[in-house]
């Protein structure tokens, strides 16, 4: 089983559409995995039922108990997050600031201060299109710890691949190059880098090969919109080929591709014989040949 | 933070605070939307009006304004964190430090205290609860913030270290370097993108937020999730429509069923795409947009 995880930095560059065309193409051979808990997607294009649904617990916030605090004041003192503040006289926790350390509840002289788990999101595992299944999750609104979440996806995903015993997951990341990135990538067999031929592109581009060079995970990559700017697409040729990572497609700026994510459709389901979804597919054989 | 409320109770938002020290979030659920494209055309044609203006890109992780707007650079300032450095002197290893950790930052082995950096929150327990002060706090570097002088504004930058994984620390010491050098301009914030800390982070101080979408189903549903967050926080924000013209009218709809209001829509145009590829400002050449820019401008000003 190889797992396969694409990113790309910069959002809006296709990363999802590309997933979900890939996991629409190998079908039941493939578990998906969506670790963009942010803000996720790949649901609405492979028609998630959301059968089954389990509650994430994660981080904790502390809790003043009005009866026993005597307002000493210890606790605003040792917390470096700005969490406590007095109302009207009363110490009070602002749960969006309070990053759950404890530090508050060990000094409280009067163990005023208990510290409460929280519910951080939702995770899912769905049946989707082509007789396959996703693992898929919704962070809490203004909750923290999207890494801790991402994680959670992955090792669900990955006990239920091995389950129903698939060759393929195929992991839709996070952007950016922080926690909940490195949590998507661990454990990847290759990842697919999809980029766009624009300043911004081959910028967050550069930042998140970086990433994946320091973790010595293999890499490919996509160029989406290759044709915006050619000459920008060439400087991002050249900078994969000093780097050894090979460009599995270079795709066109096509309205197939606006137009298929208006109706919320992988592109190769929307028209498989348009040319974009001819290159999709080639781009999806050899991201296999390459994971395997 | 707390600062930030102050100033807001005081100022009424009219066309006047326009011109002296509003804060701007522009936001998205979803990337790729466009955030960086109206953050720097705004700044840069509300210069252009006469305006003392700064941007700063909050989009620590992958901070791109900096390649549409021509400046130089001014300032660097390196950002740390705090945390715990072991020293073995007076440890008695009685694990203390490790008890107290919330986040597995700490480890006492039989004979020696590790810590790991990356996992520290830099809550000081260990450190302030050793009875023995030896885990004294340090600083080490995540990133840096940059100050820039364009043309006719002012352009700070955060940037992450490659493979430190706290972005809010750096974040909440841009939004601090912004608010303390620039006390007397209006403030563009140019948020990254979600729906998750970061984007709290870069939300929560400001007067009003822009969230950028498109009217395709992904809009739609990255939109709902970024609204929930602003009405989490109790966030005043509006919507901006980009690429208008693909998809359908769920986005519309929805925000008039929910009384957000739309504040401006961009027109779908390849134009603006290859502008944007190449780096440029798009309101110089192509009127629509700037257009749109000045219904933003009409908007805010009159905030009430």
């Amino acid at each position: 089983m190889k797992e396969i995880v694409v990113i790309s930095g910069k959002g809006g560059t296709g990363k999802t559409s590309l997933s979900a065309s890939f996991a629409y193409l190998e079908g039941s051979n493939t578990l998906v995995c969506d670790c963009d808990v942010d803000a996720a997607n790949m649901h609405l294009l492979l028609d998630a039922d959301f059968s089954q649904k389990e509650d994430f617990f994660s981080g904790e916030v502390a809790f003043i108990d009005e009866d026993l605090c005597t307002n000493c004041g210890e606790c605003k003192d040792v917390c470096r997050f700005d969490a406590i503040h007095v109302e009207d006289g009363q110490h009070r926790v602002d749960p969006i600031s309070c990053e759950g350390c404890w530090y508050c509840s060990r000094v409280c002289p009067t163990k005023a201060i208990s510290m409460n788990t929280q519910k951080a999101g939702d995770l899912f595992v769905s049946n989707i299109k082509q007789n396959s299944k996703m693992v898929h999750a919704k962070l809490g609104f203004a909750a923290e710890n999207s890494g801790k979440l991402v994680a959670k996806v992955k090792k669900t995903g990955a006990e239920l691949a091995k389950e129903i015993g698939v060759d393929y997951i195929i992991t839709d990341g996070s952007p950016g190059i922080g926690c909940p990135v490195i949590s998507s990538l661990s454990g990847a067999n290759l990842v697919v880098l999809v980029t766009e031929a624009t300043v911004s592109g081959l910028h967050d581009l550069q930042r998140v090969e970086k990433l994946v060079k320091t973790f010595s995970l293999k890499a490919v990559c996509i160029i989406n919109k290759f044709d915006l700017n050619e000459k920008m697409s060439h400087d991002i040729e050249e900078y994969l080929d000093k780097e050894g990572i090979e460009v599995v497609a270079k795709l066109p700026y096509d309205e197939t591709f606006t137009k298929a994510l208006a109706i919320a459709k992988p592109i190769v389901e929307y028209d498989k014989n348009a040319k974009l979804s001819s290159l999709v597919i080639k781009a999806w054989k050899k991201i296999k040949q390459k994971a395997n | 933070m707390k600062v930030l409320e102050e100033d807001k109770a005081e100022e009424k938002l009219t066309i006047g605070v326009l011109t002296t020290k509003m804060k701007l979030t522009i936001a998205s659920g979803k990337g790729g939307t466009g955030k960086t494209t109206v953050s720097a055309n705004l700044t840069s044609y509300l210069a252009s009006m006469g305006k003392k203006v700064v941007l700063a890109d909050l989009d620590v992780e992958e901070p791109n304004s900096a390649l549409f707007i021509k400046s130089d650079l001014k300032n660097t300032k390196i950002c740390n964190k705090m945390v715990p450095v072991w020293e073995s002197e007076n440890c008695t290893l009685c694990g203390e430090c490790a008890r107290v950790c919330n986040f597995n930052a700490i480890v006492a082995l039989p004979s020696e205290i590790l810590v790991f950096p990356e996992l520290c929150h830099s809550c000081y327990a260990c450190s302030e609860l050793c009875p023995t002060n030896s885990l004294p706090m340090n600083p080490i570097k995540i990133g840096e913030i940059k100050e820039y002088e364009a043309e006719n504004f002012s352009f700070v930058e955060g940037r992450l270290d490659l493979g430190q994984e706290m972005a809010v620390p750096l974040i909440a010491q841009t939004i601090e370097y912004t608010d303390e050098n620039f006390k007397e301009h209006i403030k563009i914030f140019d948020a990254p993108p979600g729906t998750s800390c970061p984007v709290i982070e870069a939300s929560r101080g400001s007067d009003f937020v822009l969230l950028i979408t498109e009217a395709t189903p992904f809009g739609l549903n990255d939109l709902k999730l970024a609204a929930q967050t602003m009405r989490v926080l109790k966030q005043n924000f509006g919507v901006i429509i980009n690429r208008d013209g693909i998809g359908d009218e769920n986005v519309q709809r929805y925000c008039q069923d929910e009384n957000i209001p739309i504040v401006t829509k961009i027109k779908n145009d390849k134009e603006v795409a290859k502008l944007y590829s190449k780096g440029e400002l798009i309101y110089p050449k192509i009127s629509h947009f700037k257009n749109s820019l000045d219904e933003i401008v009409e908007f805010i000003g009159g905030i009430k």
